[in-house]
């Protein structure tokens, strides 16, 4: 546990002595601060007009369907491509461009100590954004009164989508000692992956579930609508083990191989 | 305290070291010599664990680093060709990084810092950033970092390329104060590193062991002998007996024959020209001369590759030297 802490403390001290850090937070408050403004925009002038017409169909019309929901489901998953990228880049290309990779696979540390160090030190970089997002969240309760309810599950649904593609950009890094060639492949998959559904809307059958399964937006879903299910949270997590896994395989193939 | 047992590597179809062995006992510092891409920093990346080798085995201190590399690294300080920094740290930030991973215990981490920023001379740069530091001191910031955990074993990559001649020499006075205390193993391109700091030597040319022993011995070997060998048709004894009371040839032996044909080597003294003697006592004698050939050792070969020029060596001549002193260098 001292080993993985070291790490993690490490790369989030890194993190927060270089630009990236306040970079990837500047990014991803403006995209979604902005989206943020436009839909509460949008509700309030709704609002208003439904008021003027008389109040008709004003139970339905909540802050939570109209301005929460729509930001988690549509907007975060897509600002999220963008910046974990961002966030996982280093992890691995960094140590192999300077050669401290060296210092670390030869501490008395296991590789899962270091991946799991540099995972949560990652995470823990993003956990400033679910931060941002629920400040901007939060606003609306002075002005309104959403329902607090599947605010839980949209946070555990933002935590889990980026934790996985954490890990996937974890794993991507290690290839490379060229942090840009690792952000932009790993943004390159991870629209690949998040696109995997929309074979669903042309072609039908197996395949098509497969895929749209696979995908990781289809799960995002449920969280977004305030609903927490076992089999997407199952869905997350594996994806989760499995990056971790992956870059478990590809450190052991670089002492093989270096 | 080191055993290296047949160790083989190969990168796809090429061979970076093959079937190497040797051993490194308590308290010793071992040379590990060889030109640029004879495997030295393979061969390191392996006892170090950083590497699988493709076969054979290592032990440090009695472990198997394959079988138990946790423990095996616990014991182990390695400085890489390029020290292992991260740039944007502070020097005192980065040890006390690599003490926390190298096991160092919590109470202890602070002295420890301390002791080896000292002992490597880094202390009075404690809170500078190390991408702010000059080579010399970012290799003593490496060698501090490997000393960390106060590791019996110390592999050091070419710990002295690239400094400059004072720093080369401040480097060597360091790792010689490192033996008794620690084992060493230190690899370098430039002979006179060894018979410097060295105990013995281990010399590595393409992958393979070619020479080991003391430093002295080894460039007795170099410089002190040479060898021909020729191929003559005619009777051996006779041929022997006449070339060996020639001027310069220290002894003849007999390699090979086959019919009326012998092959004989012939040692020579240190930088003796026998060649043309050699060929003009076996025609005048009514012998056939079929070949003539210096026997190019391996290990001549090798040593040719080696940079012989000793940067340290030369300031300190010229330090030596009287301010305005004449431009002599030639004395030795
Ligand atoms: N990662 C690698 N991939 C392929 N070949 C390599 C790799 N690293 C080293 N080599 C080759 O292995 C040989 C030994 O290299 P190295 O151990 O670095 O030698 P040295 O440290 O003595 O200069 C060289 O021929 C080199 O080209
Ligand atoms: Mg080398």
């Amino acid at each position: 546990m001292r080993n993985i802490l070291a790490v993690a403390g490490k790369e989030l001290r890194a993190y927060f002595h270089s630009p990236i850090a306040y970079l990837v937070m500047a990014v991803y408050a403006v995209l979604c601060g902005f989206f943020f403004y436009s839909f509460t925009a949008t509700y309030v002038v709704q609002t208003f007009r439904m008021q003027a017409m008389g109040g008709m169909g004003m139970p339905n019309m909540t802050i939570n369907d109209y301005v929460i929901r729509p930001l988690f489901e549509g907007v975060l998953s897509i600002v999220l491509l963008l910046v974990i990228p961002l966030i996982t880049m280093r992890l691995y290309a960094e140590e192999k461009r300077s050669g401290t990779i060296e210092l670390l696979l030869t501490s008395p540390v296991t590789d899962f100590q270091i991946i799991v160090g540099k995972f949560l030190g990652a995470l823990m970089l993003f956990g400033t954004m679910i931060v941002i997002t629920f400040a901007f969240i939060s606003t609306l309760f002075i002005y309104g009164n959403p329902s607090a309810k599947p605010l839980i599950a949209q946070a555990v649904g933002l935590f889990l989508f980026g934790a996985s593609l954490l890990a996937l950009g974890m794993w991507i890094s290690t290839f490379t000692k060229n942090q840009i060639i690792a952000a932009v492949v790993s943004f390159a998959a991870f629209l690949l992956i998040y696109v995997l559904n929309w074979v669903t809307a042309y072609s039908s059958g197996t395949i098509s579930h497969v895929l749209s399964y696979l995908s990781l937006t289809t799960h995002f879903d449920g969280f977004a609508k305030g609903v927490v299910d076992l089999k997407d949270l199952v869905y997350y997590v594996s994806v989760i083990v499995l990056g971790i896994f992956l870059t478990a395989r590809s450190v052991e193939a670089l002492k093989g191989r270096v | 305290m080191i055993e290296v047992e047949n160790l083989t590597k190969r990168y796809g179809p090429t061979l970076a070291v093959s079937d190497v062995s040797f051993q490194v006992q308590k308290g010793e510092i071992l040379g590990f010599l060889g030109p640029n891409g004879a495997g030295k920093t393979t061969t390191m990346r392996i006892i170090t664990g950083f590497l699988s080798p493709t076969a054979g085995r290592v032990r440090v201190a009695g472990i198997d680093v394959a079988e138990s590399p946790i423990e095996a690294k616990k014991r182990l300080g390695y400085l890489p060709e390029n020290p292992p920094v991260y740039t944007d740290m502070t020097v005192n930030e980065y040890l006390a990084f690599v003490g926390r991973i190298k096991g160092v215990p919590r109470g202890e981490l602070k002295k420890r810092v301390t002791e080896v920023s000292e002992k490597c001379a880094v202390a009075d740069v404690q809170h500078r950033q190390i991408g702010k530091l000059s080579k010399g001191y970012r290799q003593r910031v490496g060698l501090a970092q490997a000393l960390i955990h106060n590791p019996e074993v110390l592999i050091l990559d070419e710990p002295t390329a690239g400094l400059d001649p004072k720093q080369i020499i401040e480097t060597r006075e360091l790792i010689k104060g490192l033996a008794g205390q620690h084992t060493v193993i230190l690899s370098t391109h430039i002979l006179p590193e060894v018979s410097k700091t060295c105990q013995r030597v281990v010399v590595i040319s393409k992958g393979t062991v070619v020479a080991m022993g003391a430093p002295d011995e080894l460039t007795a070997r170099l410089q002190g002998y040479g060898s021909v060998l020729v191929t003559v048709e005619g009777p051996a004894p006779d041929i022997i007996g006449k070339l060996q009371v020639l001027p310069g040839v220290n002894l003849v032996e007999q390699v090979e024959s086959s019919g009326t044909r012998v092959t004989l080597e012939v040692h020579t003294e240190k930088n003796q020209e026998v060649r043309a003697d050699l060929a003009r006592t076996i025609v005048e004698s009514g012998w056939g001369l079929i070949e003539l050939k210096s026997s190019g050792m391996s290990l001549e070969d090798i040593f040719l590759k080696l940079t012989t020029k000793d940067l340290g060596e030369e300031v300190a001549a010229h330090e030596a030297l009287p301010a305005g002193g004449i431009e002599a260098e030639s004395v030795n």
